[in-house]
């Protein structure tokens, strides 16, 4: 198969988008569908800070070594979570991601959870009720909370994943499956600022997860392979699977899914539950009003402390 | 022959036959694998010869394969 620019050997054939490119010419228009995607969903400009949030895994160093080549000011952060199982996982991806930054001259703020609440995820996870026999809750929990402090303190404008088309119709699939409609109108490509609450983006939202690997393979980047041990038979898996298999039948099957949401949520398919009473108050994804966490200052919709806080307070 | 290997798993099976063709033959597909010769990415429609060492890298992260 030969590229669509150039007589070359293609490396990748996208059937969704039945395009076959080089190993010159792919990369590069990942590089320019991500600027794309970027200014079309009005993520973030070049005067702004940019928060990478890098995991050592293919789509975070992809993400920051493109916004690294588009010029944009973007700095990573690395969250030391303190899994082992059995692989060393996350010495192996702060070793990584440690790397990548130092090969490229980027800055990388590097924050471990053992060393400021005193337990890692596992032991978190083992210790709170929250914890038990949901790892990635924990991990979860802690990680949006740390990334956006993070950025916070760090005076950053938009905080950045490495969320892929893949992730993003997973998630997508486990909420339609239970209409979890508040979580439904929340997801998208961009979530704007709110009070004590940085702007996110997720400028691979675009992306099948085959080609972010394509990328990374390309270029060269070094990323963990194994994912989190407590991941392994995940729901989240398990639906990138079965959607998988679904593209499998029918090429473009998951960016059709995910696009679709996308427009119907701009045609005003998903609201907020009241929006009267709310007036001028944010409301979260539960449909509860948000107000500031007395101790940290996230906003939150539980009564007092927010979940994080809480979580904290039980082991000490 | 052709050699597949994934992670610490290995596969033979008969030269000749395309990347997605061979996949199939082993119950793997190219949405959860990338298949790599020496390195190069391969397309689905490669043929594959005799000897020729495939590494398979799995595309969803923490997933079965």
């Amino acid at each position: 198969m030969k590229c669509r620019k150039c007589a070359e050997k293609a490396v990748i054939n996208m059937l969704q988008h039945k395009l076959a490119l080089c190993k010159t010419h792919y990369p590069q228009w990942i590089v320019d569908q991500t600027q794309r995607f970027v200014e079309k969903y009005q993520m973030f400009t070049p005067q702004e800070r940019v928060l990478v949030a890098v995991s050592g895994g293919k789509d975070s160093l992809s993400l920051w070594d493109i916004l690294w080549q588009l010029g944009y000011q973007a700095d990573g952060l690395y969250i030391g979570l303190g899994i082992e199982g059995g692989i060393g996982y996350s010495d192996e991806s702060q070793r990584l991601s440690e790397q990548f930054a130092h090969e490229r001259g980027l800055r990388l703020v590097t924050v471990d959870v053992e060393g400021e609440y005193g337990r890692t995820i596992p032991e978190l996870a083992l210790q709170t009720y929250r914890g038990k026999g949901k790892p990635c809750s924990v991990c979860g929990l802690s990680k949006r909370h740390i990334m956006n402090r993070a950025a916070v303190q760090g005076g950053y404008d938009v905080l950045v994943t490495g969320h892929n088309l893949d992730d993003e119709a997973a998630v997508l699939l486990g909420n339609t499956l239970t209409w979890i409609t508040g979580y439904m109108l929340r997801q998208g490509p961009v979530l704007a600022a709110r009070a004590g609450m940085v702007r996110k983006a997720k400028p691979l939202c675009r992306f099948y997860e085959r080609e972010m690997a394509a990328y990374a393979l390309v270029r060269g980047i070094e990323y963990i392979y194994d994912g989190c041990p407590h991941a392994v038979g995940s729901k989240t898996i398990n639906y990138k699977e079965l959607l998988n298999r679904l593209e499998a039948d029918r090429p473009g099957a998951k960016q059709s899914f995910y696009l679709s949401f996308l427009q119907a949520k701009e045609y005003g398919f998903f609201r907020t539950p009241d929006p009267e009473q709310a007036g001028s108050q944010e409301i979260g994804a539960d449909g509860k009003l948000l107000h500031p966490c007395p101790t940290c200052g996230q906003p939150t919709s539980s009564g007092g402390e927010c979940a994080f806080c809480r979580m904290v307070a039980e082991i000490r | 022959m052709v050699k597949l290997i994934l992670r610490k798993e290995e596969f033979e099976v008969k030269a000749g036959m395309t990347v997605q063709h061979t996949l199939e033959k082993v119950g793997l597909d190219s949405h959860s694998v990338l298949a790599t010769l020496q390195g190069e990415l391969l397309t689905d429609d490669e043929i594959l010869h005799e000897g020729d060492v495939i590494k398979l890298v799995p595309v969803i992260s923490g997933g079965r394969l």
